[in-house]
């Protein structure tokens, strides 16, 4: 397989949202040839730059968000993609520290003390990955003092905290508390999201802003990348 | 391939086996007492030769005969009325089989009212802030014309769920008399839809004419036998117990042709049949009975269909109540009773009593939808655009009903569990609970793009606005805008070079020559 081949491959592998050999994709003819991850390490063998194989990961990206918006793509498309280039991102991510390339941003991800809902967080988590983020997902039910113990210990820039139940949404405003008490409140935006809760709540306890769902979450993050970049 | 409709694996019954014999009992004793009152002088002869007890009744304005039809003639006319009967169709893809004993249901239109309703979007202003606008669907009723009936036949030949194409509105244009009717209103929908044709006749006179003219389309006599592209809707009895001259008379000649013919009823519960249950399904499978055993003694081995159109009547205007729910129960009773004569039923469903779609259409239309659907009748007719108690036609309304039964059809779907099926997700099962994520999504997309999840409603607007008219009127127009396979030139030349009265400007090779 040539250079041109495996970029070609790659991105359209990232389109298909085929992360391993193993998956189906959607069209059936590229079933069982090599999925994002073997096409990564083939083009790592090759000495492809890895810029070059990050930007082939965006082009491809681009055009399954184009699709997402044409309606040919749905979520799961969407996830499929993102998932595919978040394990990418984890291939890269020694090299890329090596190269000293900065990543968008750090981002901490739970669901917060008392709620085991995980779907929309865990959605969000494969999003924000396939999107370029550096993804650190503390889990469900995932206790304050955890929390405040990985910010304090990781210094990630983003904190992201979902609820479902309206019992357990108070829970979002422990931990914004706690990071006033521990100082770090200014070190870390801190996103809510979740059906039970709303900007309206999201001003209410002080968190930065409130995401819809994780397509609304990348903008939002990108937002900040464009302020913080002016 | 014959069009598939929908297989209903379980269906729904009402009445029990007993009660069904109970039904058949008493239709046969209505048969000889009170018997029927006959006003064609054909079939009192008919039923005369053939050993029916037929009584002349003297009057000096309307001669009829009282007939009484003995339980024998009635039970060899069963015996010989087909039990599989095929509706051809101009593209042989379209082709209809309906067998008795199957419950293979195909959606059909119906059924020949006089007005049409068009619909347009006018925008309106909010008096408190005038940057606010919005469209609001008006409905503007109208008397239907030939164009009209083209635009149906052409929208209906699109609509996938559609099977089989009768003819939705009565043609009222200045040009159109009792004697061109006919031969026009088949041309027109037949030029427009290659899905069977079904239409009752207006003059017996043109009958030949009509015959005539789908024969040529279907390749002659013989091959007509053979693909019958078109057939007949006859109420020659009508409600209660009446053989109507005309009709009758055009029955017999529709079935001395042998072409497919529906021998339909359609009495009103309250008024001309009884309002309780058991009293109107006696009298209606009476009727339905007396029509299959005249065809049958005219030409044995007609194919037909037990035709039933029971209503309520709506105790407010007298009106037919097709969006009452006991009409969908006297129809789920007769498609009981055509299954226990083993004959393929002619059933209705979707007609509402509102005059303009919206809510009250949608929640009408869609319960009888269903539940004469689950019952698993063969030809579901009046199924798309009628309103006003069966009085209006609208094309738009027609499009929103094609996506009631995408649902319907989908939800008929057969099951598929079966020890692969449960093997292979038992494996995702565990895989997929292993993963830090748990989330199936892996596995969905080939399925989501296989038709194997139901597709969501097709005119679903963005946000908390109701854009449901808006798209299914674009939806409507797209499907004007798809061409449709007209009749052949050179058949066209000969049609309107052969049959009398046709009007020129549905000869669309000609129209074409003068722009």
């Amino acid at each position: 397989m040539t250079e041109d081949d495996i970029i070609a491959r790659l991105k359209e592998n990232v389109i298909q949202g085929r992360k391993t050999q193993q998956d189906e994709g959607i069209d059936e003819e590229l079933s069982g040839t090599p999925g994002v991850v073997e096409l990564i390490r083939l083009a790592l063998e090759k000495n492809i730059l890895p810029e070059e194989i990050i930007n082939t990961l965006t082009a491809g990206m681009t055009v399954v968000g184009e699709k997402y918006s044409t309606k040919e793509y749905f979520i799961p498309d969407m996830l499929a993609s993102a998932e595919a280039v978040g394990e990418a991102m984890e291939i890269l991510k020694p090299i890329l520290e090596a190269a000293k390339v900065e990543t968008k941003g750090k981002f901490a991800i739970a669901t917060v003390k008392g709620d085991i809902h995980d779907i929309g967080k865990n959605i969000v988590a494969i999003l924000l990955k396939g999107a370029g983020y550096e993804v650190n997902d503390l889990g469900s039910d995932v206790a304050t003092e955890k929390i405040i113990e990985f910010i304090k210990k990781e210094n990630p820039d983003y904190l992201g905290l979902s609820a479902l139940l309206t019992t357990t949404m108070t829970e979002m405003g422990a931990v914004i508390e706690a990071l006033k008490d521990n100082g770090l409140r200014d070190r870390v935006k801190v996103l809510i999201g979740g059906a039970a809760v709303s900007d309206e709540y999201a001003q209410k306890i002080g968190a930065d802003v409130y995401c819809l769902d994780g397509f609304h979450a990348i903008k939002v993050l990108d937002s900040f990348q464009k302020v913080g970049s002016s | 391939m014959p069009r598939e409709g929908i297989l209903v694996s379980n269906p729904y019954t009402r009445i029990t086996d007993e009660q069904v014999q109970q039904i058949h009992r008493a239709s046969l004793q209505i048969l000889v007492d009170p018997g029927l009152i006959c006003f064609s002088k054909k079939a009192a002869e008919i039923f005369n030769s053939n050993g029916a007890e037929v009584a002349e009744v003297a009057s000096a304005d309307h001669p009829h005969w009282h007939i009484k039809i003995p339980e024998k003639l009635v039970m060899e006319a069963l015996d010989s009325a087909p039990k599989t009967v095929k509706l051809g169709a101009r593209n042989p893809d379209n082709i209809l089989i309906m067998k008795g004993d199957e419950p293979r249901v195909y959606f059909i239109s119906g059924s020949e009212t006089n007005i049409w309703l068009d619909v347009d979007f006018p925008t309106y202003v909010k008096k408190s802030d005038s940057s606010v606008e919005i469209k609001v669907p008006e409905f503007h009723p109208r008397r239907a014309t030939v164009a009209d009936l083209c635009q149906s036949a052409h929208v209906c030949e699109h609509l996938e769920t559609l099977d089989g194409y009768i003819r939705t509105v009565n043609i009222q244009d200045a040009d159109i008399t009792e004697d061109n009717k006919d031969v026009n209103k088949f041309f027109a929908s037949l030029n427009n839809t290659t899905k069977h044709f079904m239409s009752g006749l207006t003059k017996l006179e043109q009958l030949d004419n009509v015959v005539r003219m789908a024969e040529l389309i279907a390749g002659g006599k013989e091959a007509l036998k053979e693909n019958p592209i078109i057939s007949f809707i006859t109420c020659l009895v009508k409600s209660p117990l009446q053989f109507v001259a005309d009709t009758t008379d055009t029955f017999i000649e529709v079935c001395r042709r042998g072409l497919p013919v529906v021998v339909s009823s359609s009495p009103q519960a309250g008024t001309t049949a009884p309002i309780k249950e058991a009293g109107i399904m006696a009298q209606i499978n009476a009727e339905v009975l007396a029509g299959i055993t005249l065809g049958q003694l005219v030409n044995k081995g007609t194919p037909m269909l037990y035709g039933s159109v029971p209503v309520r009547a709506r105790m407010d205007t007298l009106s037919d109540s097709y969006g009452s729910v006991e009409t969908s129960q006297y129809n789920i009773d007769c498609v009981q009773m055509a299954r226990f004569y083993k004959m393929p039923n002619y059933s209705t469903s979707g007609v509402c009593d509102t005059k303009i779609p919206g809510q009250q259409a949608s929640i009408e239309r869609l319960f009888s939808d269903i539940v004469v659907t689950l019952s698993g009748p063969q030809f579901l007719h009046c199924a798309y655009g009628l309103l006003d108690c069966n009085a209006v036609f609208c094309l738009l309304q027609a499009v929103l009903d094609d996506a009631h039964f995408q649902m319907i059809k989908f939800f008929l779907k057969t099951p598929r569990i079966n020890q692969q099926e449960l093997a292979e997700t038992m494996k995702q099962i565990r895989e997929v609970v292993a993963t830090p994520q748990k989330l199936y999504i892996g596995y969905i997309r080939q399925v989501m793009r296989s038709g194997e999840i139901s597709q969501p409603y097709p005119f679903e607007g963005d946000g908390e606005s109701d854009d449901v008219f808006a798209l299914a009127h674009q939806r409507m127009n797209e499907l004007l805008a798809k061409p449709v396979e007209h009749i052949d030139p050179d058949t066209t030349a000969r049609i309107f070079k052969e049959i009398p009265g046709l009007l020129p400007r549905l000869n669309v090779y000609r129209e074409r020559k003068q722009i």
